[in-house]
């Protein structure tokens, strides 16, 4: 490289064995690789495009909207699946981000001994770690018992809300959000964690010397810091939420009836293809993946969202630092 | 870190009467909030408890050689096991290795190492991101129009093909952050010796980079074991065992999981059924976790 500039010939005069130039055969297959990857992606969507067309020129954008799910009219509509798959997510949320949040403080400060944060740590992660089904399994007989005996009162006192409404039902919609909101914890958790840890000790430090308590550092200074680690984290845990399949598809109860009542059964995207795609045909198979689509763009379109926010975030803190 | 617990303790000396009360009031306040934070802490830990110990409970009675060796009985019917399930998600998760493996690891060696700034690069980067966003169900779907509708038959490789796709991001990514951490003194070492850039990335920095890429590996393994939703339309289900003859074996007939026999069960009325459900989650959580903990293993092993 360095004496690229002197002929040949006057390498060979000095004695450097002069090795041809070759051509990288592993860099070409790392090269293909890299494409492929890269191919995939864009694979999967053309073949769930093509087999979505049919009911996409049926259907048209009114397949958003449409409320309709009836296989024997051959009406297919994805909007209260639609509705299902954003509102469980974000009832999931809403549980889920005051706990992770609660847990990543706790995890990045030192309340308690770094013995029992770890513990903490790893027990989180494991949760991550439980296949879906499985809490699906779990969900069947210990959340959907529990909904089924505490929620007639939740539905008794705050019935007068619309959401609250009876009758409670175990396969309802904010069985399927509890377990959600618990699938989507160590999301949450792991990178609030790494943004609350990213925070640098300085700002901390310079809240302690003004005089701050702990606690109004972290809500007066570390919280807001962190806070756009803290958004991505938000995002990301939404994206995941919404195509979560299989416990979905065992709890919520897969109706395709629309209802704003939370105690009732409702449908999400990935629920209703889990649960109809192996005994679908024809036109009903193109509108499944007319629906698998619909949430392939959306999730893409929030992880989009979650990545920038993450690493603008990244980039940020670098520059504190 | 010392934190102080107390506010104003210095200030105590300066003010006297209401300022003393709202330092005990903020510190009061302080110490709420902590117990508060600890306690949702540990809220946390009780699902995660209820659910290892109800599939331990329920699934250990179970836990027989019969399991290991029978096939899933008839509906209403006692006795057999799902020892086709254990093999099924055996040989999908290998063969979705198989497939996975060297997509990801290559790319991460061209993104690592050949062209760290390219654009190319940087798509890789960025899909490999998107793909681990993008729902399980897709894979499946996928694999469904692309190797079932194609062979015509439910399968072992359709299966595959769903898992690896799901895997691909994860050991990409992993084996990127792998090769990222071994330092750059290594290359130049070797390049100063002599070797050329397939040398130095084949014999340095590959094998110091192997130990974190086989925790990628090991989570990923981790991760298809227990995926339901890509192997319900690919591999479908099976009662027998699958008879491996030739390659073909691979293409032409559904084959159980682990995962999809939890699912078939977990709603069917029969006792014995739902027993072998939670007996499988068992299983399944056991082979989660022995992943999880190798791969946390040899990890640690690099010093």
């Amino acid at each position: 490289m360095a004496d690229g500039n002197v002929p040949p010939s006057a390498r060979a005069q000095r004695g450097i064995r002069v090795i041809p130039r070759r051509i990288d055969v592993f860099r070409i297959f790392c090269w293909a690789a890299s494409v492929a990857t890269v191919g995939v992606l864009i694979w999967i969507g053309v073949t769930i495009l093509q087999a979505a067309l049919p009911a996409i020129s049926k259907f048209g954008l009114g397949f958003l909207t449409n409320v309709a799910w009836n296989p024997v009219r051959e009406q297919y509509g994805a909007g209260a699946f639609l509705y299902g798959t954003v509102v469980s997510s974000f009832i999931a949320l809403i549980f889920a981000l005051p706990l992770g949040l609660s847990v990543a403080i706790f995890l990045s400060e030192n309340f308690l001994p770094s013995a029992v944060r770890q513990t903490v740590r790893f027990v989180v992660e494991m949760l991550a770690a439980i296949p879906s089904v499985v809490y699906g399994l779990w969900g069947i007989f210990v959340v959907i018992p529990l909904v089924q005996k505490f929620g007639p009162a939740i539905s008794e006192t705050l019935g007068f809300i619309p959401i609250f409404r009876g009758p409670v039902i175990g396969n309802s919609m904010f069985t399927a959000s509890l377990v959600l909101a618990l699938m989507v914890l160590p999301t949450i958790t792991a990178i609030s964690r790494n943004a609350l840890v990213a925070v640098p000790n300085t700002l901390r430090e310079g809240a302690y010397a003004l005089g701050a308590t702990r606690w109004e550092a972290i809500f007066g200074v570390i919280l807001p810091s962190a806070s756009p680690g803290i958004v991505a984290a938000t995002i990301l845990a939404f994206g995941r939420a919404m195509g979560e399949t299989m416990a979905v598809a065992m709890l919520i109860g897969n109706s395709p009836r629309f209802t704003t009542a939370l105690f009732q059964p409702a449908g999400t995207l990935a629920g209703l293809i889990a649960n109809q795609f192996n005994e679908a045909e024809g036109l009903q198979v193109s509108s499944l993946m007319y629906a698998a689509l619909l949430l392939m763009v959306i999730t893409l379109f929030v992880n989009l969202a979650g990545e920038l926010v993450l690493r603008r975030t990244q980039r940020m803190t670098l520059g504190v630092r | 870190m010392t934190s102080p617990n107390t506010p104003t303790q210095v200030s105590d000396k300066f003010f006297s009467g209401k300022k003393h009360k709202l330092a005990v009031l903020r510190s009061l306040g302080n110490r709420a909030l902590t117990i508060l934070c600890c306690l949702l802490a540990l809220l946390t830990l009780v699902p995660l408890f209820s659910l290892v110990f109800l599939v331990i409970k329920n699934g250990l009675p179970l836990l027989t050689w019969e399991v290991f060796s029978g096939l899933p009985p008839a509906a209403g019917l006692k006795g057999g096991g799902f020892g086709n399930a254990i093999q099924g998600t055996f040989i999908m998760v290998s063969m979705a290795l198989v497939l996975a493996i060297p997509l990801g690891v290559l790319s991460a060696i061209y993104v690592n190492e050949y062209e760290p700034y390219s654009r190319l690069s940087n798509t890789v980067r960025f899909v490999a991101k998107l793909l681990t966003g993008i729902p399980s169900i897709m894979a499946g779907l996928f694999a469904y129009g692309v190797v079932v509708l194609a062979f015509g038959s439910f399968s072992a490789f359709a299966g595959a093909v769903a898992l690896g796709i799901l895997i691909l991001p994860t050991i990409l990514l992993t084996a990127e952050q792998a090769l990222l951490g071994v330092q750059t003194a290594y290359r130049e070492a070797s390049y100063g010796l002599g070797a050329t850039k397939f040398q130095t990335i084949v014999r340095v920095v590959f094998p110091e980079a192997l130990p974190a890429i086989m925790t990628g590996i090991m989570l990923a393994v981790a991760r298809a074991a227990g995926e339901t939703a890509p192997v319900l339309f690919t591999a479908l289900f099976s009662q027998y065992w699958l008879k491996f003859e030739n390659l073909d074996s691979l293409v032409n007939q559904p084959v159980a999981s682990l995962s999809v026999l939890i699912y078939n069960f977990s709603t069917v009325p029969f006792e014995y059924q739902l027993q072998l459900a939670w007996t499988a989650s068992l299983v399944l959580l056991i082979l989660v976790t022995i992943a999880n903990v190798l791969g946390q293993l040899v990890f640690s092993k690099k010093p």
